[in-house]
């Protein structure tokens, strides 16, 4: 764990840059986090953070199976929003810690 | 008489019938199992076949060779579970009502949820190993294929035994060299998760022993559809891998009836809202899951079926007692990995601590190595077969503590990894 510098605010991230503390996150770290992985936020990238986020909170667990189920965009859209791995992309950008749905 | 009832007489079902009737006064309790199917499956077997080296009489028995004296076993299929009325609805029979129920009716692969799998190629040229019929299926394919590119590819986590696909991989790749056909033989495995193994160290260890075998590997690849006319696999970002025979491990799901009872998350994987420490359900008291049912993030295996089973046995006692539950699981998991040419690995691990190199059950000694590859390990995999029907199934405790053990293990390859 380290603490690092994101869009002028100090805050704990572990290994892999996600952050340890979703209360440290706000809108302006989610668009720079965003920008080291060349994507910019449109309003639906704004609405699945926000699930995620709420989620998380909730603490239930989630996959890309339950993001393509929460009517808010299904398993394409969700991929062409945060291409490659969009699940570990989306949690870091929003702020929350990399899912553990891989057992 | 106060009524116990027992929901599938798989692995942990039918540990935990053998227990609580041990446990449970027969004047105050009346236990009762309902199971649909007489057959019970050594499913660690199902990997071996393929190959010839189980052949497939030997991992199948009668359920009810394995039940105690003083239980009734109602052979049926639930159709739903009322918590609110404390009954269960069967099939064919009248509902059976409970004091305390327990959910054990496991996961099934459904090769249905993605689009080609069960089309025109479905036991031809794509193959699953994770059934009985399945494995027995490949077997015969592999007598006589004569090779080109073979692709095992995992649908989504969670699945039944998370090393099966790649023991199957590396099973494989030993197969093909010691029949003299491996220059035939193409083999890649494809995973949705970003390395072959769940956990860093196995992972790392395992990606070596990948490419040393000389097997591709393509990773982060989430199926969305088997393009049949092509006989390829195409990815959600449009990713493709051709095959000429696809070993497919299917999503994984749990009892459609615990869905159909509203135990489940909502995301129709139908496995139950399970407290991952307690095993009790997280909306009825009265309600316990053990195994592949429930929704912990830990692995669908049979030890982990056993270590929780020692676990929820002290648990329910106490919930009877009217105590609170002061036993809990620490997610502990315990498994061979084949590795193929008469080689295994193994690993320990648990919700909090990944699978590190060691010595294993005695530390220090062994004389089994963890993450190490060696003959001994294969014994050890293939004497767990006895094991499984001598003692697992009749609840008689293993010489391996519930709790998963430090001792032994090496703690700074988890920081080098």
């Amino acid at each position: 764990m380290s603490e690092v510098l994101i869009a002028g605010k100090s805050v704990s991230v572990n290994e892999e840059g996600y952050l340890t503390d979703p209360s440290q996150w706000n809108r302006e770290i989610a668009e720079q986090i965003a920008a080291e992985v060349n994507i910019t936020l449109t309003p639906k990238h704004w609405e699945v953070l926000e699930y995620l986020r709420e989620k998380q909170q909730a603490g239930e667990m989630l996959n890309i199976r339950k993001i393509g189920k929460s009517g808010i965009v299904d398993i394409k859209e969700f991929y062409q929003l945060f291409p490659g791995g969009p699940l570990k992309n989306a949690s870091k950008i929003a702020g929350i810690p990399k899912p553990a749905s891989c057992i | 008489m106060k009524k116990l009832l027992i929901l599938g007489a798989g692995t942990a079902g039918t540990m935990m019938l053998n227990k609580l009737r041990h446990r449970l006064d027969k004047k105050e309790w009346e236990i009762t199992i309902v199971e649909n199917d007489p057959n019970h499956y050594y499913q660690p077997g199902f990997l071996f076949v393929p190959f010839g080296i189980y052949n497939k009489t030997e991992i199948v028995k009668p359920k009810a060779d394995f039940f105690p004296n003083h239980i009734h076993a109602v052979w049926d299929e639930v159709v739903k579970i009322e918590p609110e009325n404390n009954q269960v609805l069967l099939k064919n029979n009248d509902p059976l009502a409970y004091d305390v129920l327990l959910i054990a009716t496991g996961c099934t692969p459904d090769p249905a949820e993605t689009p080609g799998l069960q089309g025109e190629l479905w036991e031809k040229d794509i193959f699953t190993f994770y059934t009985y019929e399945g494995s027995c299926a490949l077997h015969d394919k592999l007598e006589n294929w004569e090779g080109g590119k073979l692709v095992i590819n995992i649908v989504d986590m969670p699945i039944k035994c998370p090393p099966a696909p790649l023991e199957f991989t590396f099973l494989a790749e030993a197969f093909f060299t010691n029949k003299g056909m491996r220059d035939k033989v193409d083999i890649t495995f494809v995973t949705p998760m970003s390395g072959p193994f769940t956990k860093p160290v196995a992972s790392k260890m395992l990606s070596g022993l990948l490419a040393e075998r000389n097997i591709h590997s393509v990773h982060d690849f989430y199926i969305e559809k088997v393009d049949e006319a092509n006989k390829k696999i195409v990815s959600y970002d449009e990713k493709e891998v051709p095959f000429d025979l696809l070993i497919t491990i299917p999503t994984n799901k749990g009892a459609a009836m615990v869905a159909a009872s509203g135990l489940d998350e909502g995301d129709d994987l139908n496995f139950a809202v399970t407290d991952k420490h307690t095993l009790q359900s997280k909306q009825f008291e009265n309600i316990f899951v053990i195994g592949d049912a429930t929704n912990l993030p830990a692995s669908k295996a049979g030890s982990v079926a056993h270590f929780e089973g020692e676990v929820l046995t002290e648990n329910i006692l106490e919930f009877i007692a009217g105590k609170p539950l002061t036993h809990q699981f620490d997610g502990h998991s315990n498994c061979f990995i084949e590795t193929g040419y008469g080689q295994a690995s193994v690993i320990d691990f648990n919700y909090e601590v990944q699978p590190l190199p060691g010595k294993f059950p005695v530390p220090g000694i062994g004389p089994l190595s963890l993450l190490g590859i060696s003959r001994i390990n294969h014994w050890g995999k293939l004497a767990f077969k006895w094991a499984y029907w001598n003692m697992l199934l009749k609840g008689i405790p293993f010489p391996i503590s519930t709790n998963m053990s430090m001792a032994g293990k090496e703690e700074e390859a988890a920081t080098e990894a």
